[in-house]
């Protein structure tokens, strides 16, 4: 088989109307939005230094926080926000994707707006302004007729770098719940799917570029006073809005929406609950790729209707335990604690995945280490790996007080390189997931727990406040309680790593459903 | 004396910090004069100038044009009433020779078709040649053709006074010649008021009608050529030398027409 007929391409494709559209929307929006603020600015600061200083090191700043972190900041600030104005308005908006997707890109497309546009206006020869004072111009006349246009070209350079970063960047917006091209680059990711990877990063750059492109022919026409030049530029960027719109027109939005966090087996699974729900003759799509403290105020706000989540993460992060109490004692006072925000706990899926301290089997047997307990003993020569999260949750902390940890060096990794960095040797230990399939793929083994340090992290499945008395809703997922096992999952997980054409979510939720017993 | 005065300065001082650029100057300028302000980098005879249109205001005295005192008129309406011509032309990059020639009486809200016939009687005023010249940028044309479009400009909105900028000063010596003698029969045959500055005495006198002197801010000296070389002022007399010296030195090196 070669490389493009792999079916994975296909299935890109059928994707691409959704999140080129959205991701057009989005970052054409914020670039409008950036230079709806940004121009004026440039504009009045022109002649005045010292606020068109503080305006600039701001930009500046703005632009050194990683797009990653400006557009998660964005979130928390945007549920302030609307229990603010839900507050004292009594209305409220949804602080999940578009909107502030939106507005962090627009806060990232400034600096360059701004400095080009200030720059191209400070630039332009003191004579010529003078002499457009002296043939009898307004200030405004000067702007307009003489200014402006001698500074278009640097400015229309600062519009278009602007363009390209917001493009790019919005691929980081998919976590915060905005559909893009990053749905490709995430899912892709996680889930050792190279071609979507590739696919997200072409289709991107490809937009990039032809914004560039259609920017520049508004530039040079604007320039060169050609005005049929500049209105094809203008033209095919109307176009390419147009076109965005179009799928959404006969998209209904009373369908159930799935959420999935960055993983792998959300990816899976959210998959699965979709094909539940359609088989059950509901409208359902699934949102995934959302950041795992988005995804639960997603769910609290109605903007997703249902996903998977673990006892123990929502145990720490939503009720800020720190105690650990049995399984089921842990699992009723989640569900009365979630029910006071109107959340459903429908059920346990039946596997867990809670993390696990994982190393290779042969090297735990010849140091006979079968426990946590064992491993004591030797971390001080060891060195540990962790997701991006792992150190700062509180379980790490129980496990160093309970077993006495004290490792030679920790590292933060993408949880997909943990295994192969352990089995390898490049780390002792990682802190991996009991329902990864790579535990029995690189023959590593997950260390007992003795002292119970680990909260039970068991899957369960969440609705949100509007599907509360949803019997269908319920009534489709039911088959899915408690049905799926741990070997199961590890297998389906397993499946979802691999790069070939069956390892997609959707085809691996196709095998779990079947494996369960489905057709 | 002519009856009317163009431009009158009274006690007129401005200074910029600590720098007293026009320093109690009065001065008049009669209707119909050619007055050319001569004086070195520094001795204030832009901001004189400028002062006229209020692209710069004074901090004491009265400046009065066509009897009006300047304070009392809209700045902007001044200035499209008053023609100017910047050195080295000023001219805007982005439009085309017509395009400069035109904007003061479009500024005006004069009518498309009524600036398009201005225009083309104003490059055949200015000599320059329609076909070739009008719908240039003015990065295509020579610095004397350049000048001639910011003197074109300059008249567009048919001004009866003129402010010049070293218009001259940075063109090659045939140019500036063949430009000054064409400016010189333009204000003649136009009835203008014309108010020149210059760094060079020898243009001044072969242009104006009358000159004034300009050091430090003050105003030396003015008057006609023949007043100015009866001067006691040892900076005038300098002035004066520099014309002199060329002439003997011509007189000397070139064979004298019909002489021989």
């Amino acid at each position: 088989m070669s490389f493009f007929d792999d079916p994975r391409w296909g299935e890109a494709l059928s994707h691409l109307p959704d999140y080129l559209g959205n991701h057009v929307r989005v970052s054409l929006a914020a670039l409008a939005l950036g230079l709806v603020v940004s121009l004026p600015l440039a504009i009045l600061t022109r002649n005045r230094p010292a606020p068109r200083a503080i305006l600039l090191a701001l930009a500046s700043i703005v632009q050194t926080v990683p797009g990653l972190a400006l557009l998660a900041l964005f979130y928390p600030l945007l549920l302030l926000a609307t229990s603010v104005t839900l507050a004292w308005f009594g209305v409220s908006f949804s602080a999940f994707g578009f909107l502030p997707a939106m507005l962090a890109l627009a806060l990232y497309s400034m600096l360059p707006v701004l400095r080009n546009g200030i720059t191209g206006l400070n630039g332009i020869d003191p004579a010529l302004i003078e002499a457009a004072k002296g043939v009898g111009m307004t200030a405004r006349q000067s702007l307009v007729m003489v200014e402006l246009p001698l500074a278009l070209p640097v400015m229309m350079a600062g519009i278009r770098t602007a363009a390209v970063w917001v493009i790019g960047t919005a691929t980081l917006s998919t976590p915060i719940g905005q559909t893009s091209l990053g749905n490709y680059i995430f899912a892709g990711l996680q889930t050792q799917n190279w071609v979507f990877v590739l696919f997200g990063c072409f289709a991107s750059a490809l937009l990039a570029l032809a914004v560039d492109q259609l920017l520049g022919l508004i530039e040079s026409g604007l320039r060169r006073g050609n005005r049929p030049r500049a209105g094809l530029g203008a033209l095919g960027i109307a176009a390419l809005v147009a076109a965005t719109l179009v799928p959404t027109m006969g998209r209904s939005s009373s369908g159930y929406v799935v959420g999935a966090k960055t993983f792998a087996e959300q990816y899976v699974l959210s998959a699965l609950l979709r094909d539940r729900l359609q088989a059950a003759g509901l409208e359902a799509a699934a949102r995934s790729g959302l950041g795992s403290s988005v995804i639960f105020e997603a769910l609290k706000a109605g903007d997703i209707d249902l996903y998977v989540d673990y006892s123990g993460t929502l145990w720490a992060n939503q009720l800020h335990r720190t105690d650990i109490k049995p399984r089921a004692e842990l699992l009723a006072e989640l569900k009365a604690a979630l029910a006071r925000d109107n959340i459903t706990l429908l059920g346990e899926l039946g596997f867990e995945n809670a993390y696990a301290l994982v190393m290779p089997k042969k090297r735990a047997d010849a140091l006979g280490i079968h426990t946590i307990a064992d491993l004591a003993a030797h971390t001080a020569t060891m060195s540990i790996a962790g997701d991006y999260e792992f150190f700062s949750r509180p379980e790490w902390a129980a496990l160093q007080k309970a077993y006495g940890l004290q490792f030679r060096a920790q590292r933060q990794m993408q949880p997909d390189f943990m295994y192969a960095a352990v089995a390898s040797g490049e780390v002792d230990v990682i802190a991996g997931y009991t329902s990864d399939g790579l535990i029995a793929k690189y023959d590593l083994v997950a260390l007992d727990d003795p002292r119970q340090a680990i909260p039970p992290y068991d899957a369960i499945l969440l609705l949100a406040p509007k599907r509360t008395g949803d019997e269908r809703l319920k009534a489709a997922l039911s088959s899915l309680l408690g049905k799926i096992d741990i070997a199961t999952m590890r297998e389906a997980n397993l499946r979802a790593s691999g790069n070939d054409a069956n390892s997609s979510p959707d085809a691996v939720a196709k095998w779990l459903w079947g494996k369960l017993g489905g057709r | 004396m002519p009856s009317k005065l163009a431009i009158s300065y009274r006690n007129v001082t401005r200074s910029f910090g600590t720098l007293t650029a026009v320093d109690d100057v009065s001065l008049d300028i009669a209707e119909g004069g050619f007055l050319a302000i001569v004086g070195g980098s520094g001795s204030g005879k832009t901001t004189l100038l400028r002062l006229a249109n209020r692209l710069i205001e004074a901090d004491r005295g009265t400046i009065t044009v066509e009897g009006a005192d300047v304070q009392s008129i809209d700045p902007v309406a001044l200035r499209r009433r008053i023609g100017y011509v910047f050195q080295s032309g000023g001219l805007f990059p982005h439009l085309s020779v017509a395009d400069n020639i035109g904007i003061t009486p479009k500024l005006l809200g004069t009518p498309a078709t009524e600036i398009a016939a201005r225009v083309d009687e104003l490059i055949e005023l200015v000599q320059l040649d329609r076909t070739a010249h009008r719908d240039r940028l003015p990065e295509a044309l020579s610095g004397g053709q350049r000048q001639r479009v910011g003197v074109a400009r300059a008249l567009a909105a048919k001004p009866r006074i003129v402010l010049m900028d070293e218009p001259f000063g940075a063109l090659d010596p045939l140019t500036r010649d063949a430009l000054g003698e064409d400016f010189r029969e333009l204000h003649r045959k136009l009835g203008l008021t014309t108010v020149m500055i210059t760094h060079d005495m020898t243009e001044a006198i072969l242009l104006a009608d009358r000159i004034a002197v300009m050091r430090g801010g003050k105003l030396l000296a003015q008057g006609t050529p023949a007043e100015l070389s009866a001067s006691s002022d040892a900076y005038v007399q300098d002035l004066l030398r520099t014309p002199r010296r060329q002439v003997e030195r011509l007189n000397a090196l070139l064979p004298q027409s019909g002489a021989a």
